[in-house]
């Protein structure tokens, strides 16, 4: 029963690894870039939300709604100031800047809303599901995280099947030259691409800091990395794969807690990446591409 | 026959460039001794100056990967710490048999510089094999692997001889003995025999590797793998050894830049070489211009001491390390951005007129 209790709450996590390595993988499957940022913008979902609630009194789906849309122009700024001016720039060039970026986030937030963490309040209460006489408790927040997952991997993989913007969005990844020459609007499908997953992030933000209710400016940095894991190791540009991938690091993550050291979990996840990368460096899901010379 | 004239030329141009950055050290080491001599340092100005010169040989460490090699290491605090965990320790266990404190700092050093060597071919045989994102976020990966275990790492000597142990104190020493690495709270009772001569003789060292290593047919090659990596593969390059070699050197002269950063101070902890140093190095290297030893040497010196003179505003630093990596990179990579600026310098214009 422990077992299925760790089990339990691993899933939970790795479903909000999953939602944000989904907004990894679809920007470096289009741009192939590594949006470093993408952890911090989470953080700043988590703020707007915690304040839009905290201080403004909305509903808290209302407040996640806000820092959406918050969250959403933020992408499509920082993709239009720093990223954008970067498109036939060398790699290193633009990691780098990334990284630049992720630090400009960090920091504007560290000045706006200090260092002192702030107590999250959970979006639907800390009430929780006794299973077997109270032997399995699953907090409300854990299948609201779980079903939120499930619900956005399915309309996203809709939305990138089945619609002309997702037939863009694919076409993008596959041959940016191509698909200009088709009439596709490349820079507008990769600006795009960025709102997606920033929108996104804004809601992993809320989810994150509902199950682990501080909320610092530094938040977002390290499930950032850990999510960009799951999404290598799903097999980076492949919906399925982040979510598969986030599901799998977050059940690893929560075990090595849990039976390894507590100290030693973010080593263990690292040390995952690694194997992946080299074992398998395509991920579980994704395809290998061939280099042309 | 005019090709051959430029060659040479741009040799010049390149020994100058070399002869600058020697003379711009000694000077500036020179000025600093006298001014510290006359007492016209500060106190607080006079306890960074070893600092400044473990970040400048760090500065150098990261350029040969960054600048020369083109590859970004995102952990190189890691190795920074490793060299210092491992020359502290050494220290620490020759303090009875050598007195000399400069050669023990020698020693230590040297012990750190070949245990962070080690480190960096364990880590680069994975490592090397990757590129471009993937190189730089499983470096970044290692650094945390690195201070996640010497977090929980224990190493007490007795009569015995060495113990370790990981995750709990079970070193279970004989009387007498003493635990050295105490996990999380790192080593401390350290004796502070780091000197700024010292740091200067490491610093002018790294300097020499490193200009000799891109001058020789290594550093021709690093730089082919950088500017084209399959044009380099195709003329018979083996690019795992010379990324492997670039590599190991740079974990090298990091380790032995950790040793003397931490033997300026009495207590050491893991948790000083996180991201955010490895994030500090790769702004000195940028903003010095990546390739460019003196630009990198002069950033760590101003960024270091800038701070500090600047306290009010220390708030805002971060903030300003964050904006600087992101203009240097707009400005130096975008095609408008350079055209505009080279249109607002005169000097630039006319260079490129001739």
């Amino acid at each position: 029963m422990i077992f299925l209790n760790y089990f339990i709450s691993g899933i939970s996590l790795g479903s909000i690894y999953a939602i944000i390595a989904l907004g990894y993988t679809m920007v470096y499957g289009i741009a192939k870039m590594l949006n470093f940022a993408h952890g911090d913008v989470i953080m700043v979902g988590g703020y707007v939300c915690f304040y839009a609630v905290s201080r403004y009194g909305l509903n808290p789906f209302l407040g996640v709604a806000v820092a959406m849309l918050l969250c959403t122009i933020l992408g499509i700024i920082v993709e239009r100031l720093a990223y954008k001016p970067l498109r036939q720039a060398p790699s290193l060039a633009v990691l780098i800047t990334a990284i630049g970026m992720s630090y400009f986030l960090q920091n504007t937030a560290l000045l706006l809303w200090s260092s002192n963490p702030k107590v999250f309040p959970s979006i639907i209460g800390r009430g929780a599901f006794k299973l077997f006489d109270g032997a399995l408790s699953v907090s409300h927040v854990t299948v609201l995280t779980i079903a939120t997952c499930l619900v956005i991997m399915v309309v996203l993989s809709l939305f990138i099947g089945k619609t002309r913007l997702g037939k863009a969005m694919r076409a993008c990844s596959e041959d940016k030259g191509a698909a200009q020459l088709m009439g596709i609007n490349v820079n507008a499908t990769i600006s795009m691409t960025f709102a997606i997953g920033s929108g996104l992030a804004a809601i992993a933000g809320a989810l994150l800091c509902s199950a682990y209710p501080t909320l610092m400016p530094t938040t977002g940095a390290l499930p950032g990395i850990k999510a960009f894991t799951a999404a290598v190791f799903g097999g980076i540009g492949s919906v399925p794969g982040a979510f598969l991938g986030g599901l799998m690091l977050g059940v690893i993550e929560i075990f090595a807690k849990a039976y390894i050291s507590s100290q030693l979990s973010d080593a263990v996840v690292f040390a995952v990446l690694i194997v992946v990368l080299l074992v398998k460096p395509a991920g579980l899901l994704g395809r290998m591409t061939q280099e042309k010379v | 026959m005019m090709t051959m004239k430029r060659l040479i030329n741009l040799k010049r141009a390149e020994a100058r460039r070399i002869y600058l950055t020697y003379a711009v050290v000694i000077i500036a080491y020179v000025v600093c001794q006298i001014m510290s001599s006359t007492k016209f340092f500060s106190s607080s100005m006079r306890g960074m100056l070893v600092p400044i010169c473990a970040y400048m040989v760090m500065a150098v460490s990261l350029n040969l990967v960054v600048g020369i090699l083109g590859e970004l290491s995102l952990g190189h605090a890691g190795f920074m710490s490793v060299g210092a965990f491992a020359g502290v320790t050494s220290a620490i266990l020759m303090q009875g048999t050598i007195t000399n404190a400069p050669v023990r700092l020698a020693l230590a050093m040297i012990i750190a510089a070949i245990f962070a060597a080690i480190a960096g071919f364990l880590i680069g045989i994975p490592v090397l094999r990757l590129k471009g994102d993937y190189l730089a976020i499983v470096t970044l990966a290692f650094g945390e692997i690195i201070k996640s275990i010497l977090n929980n790492f224990y190493l007490g000597v007795d009569s015995q001889g060495l113990h370790f142990s990981m995750l709990s104190d079970t070193t279970r020493l004989l009387k007498g003995g003493r635990l050295i690495i105490r996990g999380p709270m790192g080593i401390s009772g350290i004796q502070k025999i780091a000197t700024f001569p010292a740091g200067f003789v490491l610093l002018m060292i790294a300097l020499m590797i490193v200009f000799n290593l891109v001058n020789s047919r290594s550093g021709r090659a690093f730089m082919a793998i950088r500017d084209d990596r399959i044009a380099a593969e195709s003329i018979g390059l083996d690019i795992t050894k010379y990324k492997m070699m670039a590599f190991v050197m740079s974990a090298a002269i990091a380790g032995a830049a950790g040793a003397l950063f931490a033997m300026n101070y009495s207590t050491i902890v893991a948790n000083k070489f996180d991201f955010n140093t490895s994030i500090l190095i790769l702004v000195f290297v940028v903003l010095g211009g990546q390739g460019n030893m003196l630009g990198g040497i002069i950033a760590a010196a101003v960024l270091t001491i800038l701070p500090e003179k600047l306290r009010q505003f220390s708030e805002y630093r971060m903030l300003l390390y964050a904006v600087v990596l992101i203009v240097m990179m707009l400005a130096t990579n975008n095609a408008e951005i350079r055209a505009f600026l080279s249109g607002l310098n005169p000097f630039r214009r006319k260079e490129e007129a001739e």
